[in-house]
């Protein structure tokens, strides 16, 4: 890449730090399986994977550096996201 | 690279860079439009020679040319075939990148060889798909729809044709990327999105779903994969999975496929009406909110396809309710076009033809949709030919007549010179004969109970098959007197840069066939893309040549 413009780097250090956090959170999510949550389980599960997916969007896809444009777009993929799930488990939720 | 002389069109450059090889690594947009219309056309012309086999078998009760196992496999390749590589490709792929940058007035899209990297992707998805009636057990047998459990038990070759869907999906998520960041980024000076022609705004909406839906249909068929080498047993109730579940993933991508298929049909329509109205399109915004709309709606009514699968009562409610809704936005335009033939100064050409033959054929296919949306009366019908009636009417009465619409409007854009008028019209005659001739009885056989996907039915279901069978000659007819005369066409005379006198960019500021970079100089855009006030006045001054 020849345009060093909009290279933003944040080093190494910070990098480590977000992969240790998404590291806890995954055995995070393998611990709180053992727990029978009923109908919130999908819930607790997203929940984390959720949190993962922020730091991974922020910080290692840059999206903290990107114009309000494609931050409104990626929050609409979620909130569309989050509308299939909603509409997937009105099938399993009333079963 | 080497200097290229802005004199040549994108055809004949290849006096300056000739041969296969040039085509080959191309990366110009509508030589890549070209090398997607030899491909699709060649899948296509093998998926109507199965749909012709199915139609034979058919025309009697008890076996006549098909054992059962073969017909399987048979409407299986054919239902893969013309989904995966022909209607859901077609217009994006091949008019789309024709089309779209010179209807924005831009040089090509925003990455051309990231464009060239999809049609190699589509064609060995296709080759994979193909390649299934080479070895092992035969072709897929499952049905396009690949359903568990049996897509996971059956011995054929579904892991093959799972993965070839997969790739065309890569496909068809790279043209959709391509698409999005051109209309971005790419539009002429003055084009504000609210002066852009409405076929890239169908495109435009397309290509979200597109790239949005798409990965969902990736992962599932990756778990069929799974499923069958490591029988992991996702969609298997004995451990723990869900077939119900493959369902619900397959049609949440699968369902709005089916607007990856209408949207830009829609768009050619609405390209199309108004040059041969020589009128501005009525509500233009409308249109454009309606495929958004149609778009947005569309992610969210999956489950229709599921009502007699064993779903809630709550959710099978909620997806009715929501089918009925995406109704309204499709029913809007079809307002909207008729509304602009009113009154208009209707000059009936070919491509006039197609779109008319889409509004009429499109409104029964949707109609028909009703019925089958409808809770009560979908029990019915559910996997009879009255759904076969139904997409049929939907896909090719309407897609593919706007296909074939397009084709022939675009036809001496694309290659400079002018098929023979009256055979077209003859051809078009024969073909929506033919069509009609195919599908409505199946519409009736599905309302007496005739279910799909066999090979054999009971006696008193004879007649209507019969027509159908006879009525899939005359749709073949039409279609061989289309492609011939159209094949002549290379030969006929040369075509004016704008025989159709539209008003918009990619007649009035490219010459037929267009150069290099479609255009000498930026255009600048004042005008709105239908703006037919003195349009005569405004080609003179403004045509090429
Ligand atoms: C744009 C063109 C077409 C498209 C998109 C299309 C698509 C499909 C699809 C998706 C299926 C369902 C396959 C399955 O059940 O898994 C199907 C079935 C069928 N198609 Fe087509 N098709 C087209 C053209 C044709 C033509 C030209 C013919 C005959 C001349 C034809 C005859 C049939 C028949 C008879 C079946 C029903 C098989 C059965 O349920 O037993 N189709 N088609
Ligand atoms: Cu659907």
């Amino acid at each position: 890449m020849s345009d060093t413009q909009n290279t933003h780097v944040t080093g190494y250090r910070f990098s480590i730090l977000i992969w240790v956090d998404l590291l806890i959170l995954t055995l995070l999510t393998i611990e709180v399986a053992q727990f029978d949550f009923q109908s919130l389980t999908v819930i607790v599960a997203l929940v984390i994977a959720t949190i993962k997916s922020y730091l991974v969007g922020t910080h290692f896809m840059h999206l903290k550096f990107e114009n309000k444009f494609l931050k409104a777009v990626v929050i609409g993929v979620g909130v569309l996201f989050l509308a299939v799930l909603i509409v997937l488990f009105s099938d399993y939720l009333f079963y | 690279m080497t200097a290229i002389p802005q004199s040549g069109t994108y055809i004949n450059f290849f006096e300056v860079k000739r041969g296969f090889m040039s085509w080959l690594v191309t990366a110009d947009h509508k030589r890549i439009a070209l090398l997607y219309f030899y491909a699709i056309m060649g899948f296509f012309i093998v998926a109507f020679g199965l749909g012709l086999v199915m139609r034979l078998e058919l025309i009697a009760p008890g076996a006549t040319i098909l054992d059962p196992q073969t017909y399987n496999e048979v409407f299986t390749l054919h239902g893969v075939i013309m989904i995966f590589l022909f209607i859901i490709p077609g217009i994006p792929a091949i008019f789309g990148n024709f089309a779209l940058p010179m209807l924005i007035g831009a040089p090509d899209v925003a990455f051309p060889k990231l464009n060239l990297i999809s049609w190699y992707l589509y064609v060995l998805g296709g080759l994979l798909a193909l390649s299934t009636l080479l070895f092992g057990d035969g072709p897929a047998d499952t049905g396009w729809t690949f359903y568990a459990p049996y897509s996971v038990k059956t011995g054929t070759n579904v892991t093959v044709a799972v993965l070839a869907a997969f790739v065309l999906g890569f496909s068809s998520i790279l043209t959709g990327l391509n698409f999005i960041v051109t209309m971005h980024q790419m539009r002429a000076p003055g084009m504000t999105w609210f002066k852009m022609p409405l076929f890239p705004w169908a495109l435009y909406a397309t290509a979200w779903i597109q790239v949005l839906a798409t990965p969902i249909i990736g992962i599932t068929l990756l778990m069929i994969v799974a499923e069958r080498t490591l029988g992991l047993g996702l969609f298997d109730p004995a451990l723990g999975g869900d077939p119900v579940l493959y369902q619900h993933l397959f049609w949440i991508y699968s369902h709005p496929a089916v607007y990856i298929m209408a949207l830009p049909a829609m768009g050619i329509v609405s390209e199309t009406i108004p040059v041969f109205v020589k009128k501005s399109i009525f509500g233009y915004k409308v249109i454009v909110y309606s495929s958004l709309a149609i778009a947005f709606i569309g992610y969210f009514v999956w489950g229709h396809h599921m009502f007699t699968s064993g779903m809630s009562g709550p959710a099978r409610v909620i997806f009715s309710v929501l089918t009925f809704l995406v109704a309204i936005p499709s029913a809007i335009k079809v307002f909207n076009w008729v509304a602009t033939l009113y009154k208009g100064a209707i000059d009936i050409k070919v491509p006039l033809l197609y779109a008319l033959a889409f509004i009429f054929q499109f409104a029964i296919g949707g109609l028909t949709g009703l019925v089958v949306g409808a809770l009560a009366t979908d029990i019915h019908v559910h996997d009879t030919y009255f759904v076969v009636g139904h997409f049929h009417y939907v896909m090719f009465g309407g897609t593919g007549f706007a296909f074939f619409g397009a084709l022939h409007f675009y036809y001496p854009k694309i290659w400079g010179r002018m098929y023979n008028l009256k055979w077209a019209n003859i051809a078009f005659v024969i073909f929506f004969i033919g069509f009609n001739l195919v599908y409505f009885p199946m519409l009736v056989l599905g309302m007496m109970g005739m279910p799909r996907r066999y090979y054999d039915y009971l006696p008193e279901f004879t007649l209507p098959n019969l027509i159908s069978t006879i009525g899939s000659w005359v749709l073949a007819i039409g279609l061989v007197i289309m492609l011939v005369n159209l094949i002549n066409g290379r030969k006929g005379p040369k075509a004016s840069t704008n025989p159709w006198q539209s008003v918009t960019l990619d007649w009035t500021h490219t010459q037929s066939p267009p150069t290099l970079y479609n255009f000498d100089e930026t255009p600048q855009v004042e005008r709105g893309p239908y703006d037919y006030r003195n349009y005569e006045q405004y080609l003179k001054e403004h045509n090429k040549n």
